[in-house]
């Protein structure tokens, strides 16, 4: 039972993990997108269309990442370069996402995909138990596994990732050797966009092949509550993430499995485990937030 | 800089016009006339909340429409999809009236209370509601109508419990209300009719449609040794497609769904409209609706007619043997009904007592699962 709830705790927590990255570097760069769900709405539809057009789910993870990726530069357009505020506009665009994936996506409810199928990975998915927990999905649960670090590799490793985390603490820094803060932004919004797009077809082209409106039911304000809980690091979102998929496939496993589980309690799980970490940790992850991020809320109404 | 800035900008301006305008597109092409032409004489509009083609609730009450199209030349059809359950349901049935149409057909459960508001209005138009009830006191041109969705799932669920090897079945219902629950119970019951030994292992999603909480369900389900699926959720897709690639089994609702699981599909039920719109359609032609069984709360299953929840064609592995007794048990339930006692519920009392058959209205309070169905109603 812990094997499955543990595999379905990755296969589950994977679109989140793509999101709460994207939204880490995004923060990181000062800028809060709550349109995170809109980016993997367009991501998911995207894809789907794609995959049901082209008959490769690969292309269609492409058009989902470029999806992901467009709605966000709206965003960024709006609130970077006319500084409009954060919140209100990701609430817009989020439901201009909501409204435009539902009505372009109605052609392609209910149409046969060729999506992805679980692909074990060879050698390593014979082993007992770990096997079955890591080794065993499909080819985007992976690529979310292995974003992870890369994400952290890139945020503070590289000279990229230290220009994006500048833009969000010391944007004078930019300024003085030569750079566009709002560019940088700018960028990593986008890139915050793109990966929320390809969790967004994660959902749709591999673990669900299906496509349905308003399909990824709030997962994408998941993934933002999960940046604060894992204080702006991307291996915290890889804990965070797998936390989330946990405490969804736990509830369903045990229902499965004959329990007596209070289904309406479990299902409120997830937010409850954020709300308990936002109070109980707030004051010391306030530290850990960009300083760009603080204005994003003294300017709030 | 500036530049930067103007581009998207406009993009984004761009876009919101085109919405603007494909909002006010689908707006007005909302109450559009189905066919065109001066020699109709009756005009009978019909309401959907959601698309008509979301292979399911909505695209089976549009193709019930089709028929009567079909049935009657005389009559135009005013199609209405995408009608939200509030005031502008009321809107646009104000809008049919206007065209001409004197036969309406509100088909979402929520679509009851701004019937009933135009209603009142419109004495002189008709209108029959899908799965409602009439208001108290009621209305002398309001009627209701439903089928009977638990008695197909009983037959589907013989033939799940002729195909399961493991002996476990696995139902992936939305909520615990007295609709799902009478589901899954006669789901059992029908799999026990032909397999003692078969259960029925329950999961609850709390929500009609999140795929990705499906997916999760369903492989749940199967790791647990579930080997055929079925489900009670308003997207149907995702199960089946899970069921399918993990080589299981899978039991359709709402639409025939088999293309989507050549291998595994084994049984469904679905909805056909056409016989009994096409029936109160007619009866409002000949000008006695008022006082007809469809002035009232009309309810219909095989005890009293036709149902119009119906099975879905076989899968390739029933064989012979398990389709003659679903043709049996068909006949048995015409007599007797799916929830004849002695039944017993989970915990092992007796819910309904020998020579006792719970009534369709009794089946619509129903609060309990039947005893072989695994998993716990939540308090």
């Amino acid at each position: 039972m812990i094997e499955a709830v543990l595999a379905g705790a990755v296969r589950g927590g994977s679109s989140i993990l793509f999101a709460a990255l994207g939204e880490t570097v995004s923060e990181r760069a000062g800028v809060i997108n709550l349109s995170t769900e809109g980016s993997m709405l367009c991501g998911a539809l995207a894809a789907y269309a794609t995959a049901v057009e082209t008959g490769s789910a690969w292309l269609g993870v492409l058009a989902g990442a470029a999806a992901g990726m467009a709605l966000a530069m709206l965003f960024a357009a709006v609130v970077v370069f006319r500084a409009a505020n954060q919140l209100a506009t990701g609430i817009v665009v989020l439901f201009l996402a909501l409204g435009v994936t539902s009505l372009l996506g109605r052609d392609y409810v209910g149409q046969g995909v060729d999506g992805f199928t679980r692909w074990d990975v060879p050698g390593l998915s014979d082993i007992p138990f770990v096997g079955t927990v890591l080794f065993a999905h499909d080819p985007l649960t992976y690529l979310a596994l292995l974003a992870a670090p890369l994400v952290w590799w890139l945020m503070f490793r590289t000279t990229p990732g230290l220009m994006v985390r500048a833009a969000g603490e010391r944007p004078e820094v930019l300024v003085a050797t030569g750079h566009s803060p709002n560019l940088v932004r700018l960028a990593a919004v986008a890139a915050g966009g793109l990966l929320a797009g390809i969790g967004g077809a994660q959902i749709s082209t591999a673990l669900a092949l299906n496509w349905s409106e308003n399909m990824i039911q709030g997962r994408g304000f998941v993934a933002v509550a999960l940046v604060i809980f894992a204080a702006w690091n991307p291996m915290g979102a890889l804990a965070g993430a797998l936390f989330f998929g946990g405490i969804e496939s736990l509830q369903l496993q045990l229902q499965a499995e004959g329990v007596s589980v209070p289904a309406d309690l479990l299902n409120a799980l997830p937010y409850l485990a954020t709300i308990a970490v936002l109070v109980l940790f707030s004051r010391r992850r306030l530290h850990a937030a960009p300083d760009g991020l603080t204005s994003v809320f003294e300017t709030s109404p | 800089m500036s530049r930067l800035v103007r581009i998207p900008a406009t993009l984004g301006a761009v876009l919101a016009l085109v919405l603007g305008v494909a909002a006010c597109g689908d707006d007005s092409s909302a109450a559009d006339s189905g066919t065109s032409s001066s020699e109709k004489t009756v005009k009978v509009g019909f309401l959907y909340v959601g698309p008509k083609d979301d292979f399911g609730y909505n695209q089976a009450a549009y193709e019930g429409s089709l028929e009567v199209a079909k049935a009657f030349p005389n009559v135009e059809i005013i199609q209405a999809e995408n009608v939200p359950e509030n005031a502008e349901a009321e809107r646009v049935m104000e809008r049919m009236i206007s065209q001409g149409a004197t036969l309406i057909f509100p088909t979402s459960y929520g679509h009851l209370t701004p019937a009933v508001n135009v209603a009142k209005k419109h004495p002189d138009v008709v209108f029959v509601h899908q799965g409602g009830l009439e208001p108290d006191p009621k209305l002398p041109n309001l009627g209701t109508y439903f089928g009977t969705v638990y008695e197909p799932v009983f037959l589907a669920g013989m033939a799940a419990g002729k195909a399961t090897t493991s002996n476990k079945l696995g139902y992936v219902v939305a909520f615990p209300i007295p609709q799902t629950l009478a589901n899954v119970n006669a789901f059992e019951l029908g799999a026990k009719a032909v397999n003692p030994e078969a259960t029925t292992t329950v999961v609850f999603t709390a929500s009609w449609c999140d795929p990705a909480k499906q997916a999760q369900a369903a492989n749940a389900l199967i790791s647990q040794g579930v080997d055929v699926l079925t489900q009670h959720q308003d997207c149907t897709k995702t199960i089946i497609e899970t069921a399918e690639a993990a080589g299981k089994k899978s039991v359709g609702y709402h639409y025939d769904a088999s293309s989507l699981a050549p291998q595994g599909w084994v049984a469904g039920s679905e909805w056909n409209w056409g016989p009994l719109y096409t029936d109160i359609v007619k009866t409002f032609l000949d000008g006695s609706f008022e006082g007809s069984k469809y002035d009232g709360d009309y309810r219909v299953g095989l005890q009293t007619g036709d149902n119009p929840f119906v099975q879905s064609p076989f899968g390739p592995g029933v064989d012979q043997e398990t389709k003659d007794a679903i043709a049996a048990a068909k006949d048995e339930i015409a007599a007797e009904g799916v929830f004849a006692g002695p039944l017993k519920d989970q915990s092992g009392d007796e819910v309904v007592p020998a020579g006792t058959t719970l009534t369709y209205a009794e089946v619509e309070q129903m609060d309990f699962l039947v005893e072989g169905v695994v998993g716990k109603l939540p308090k």
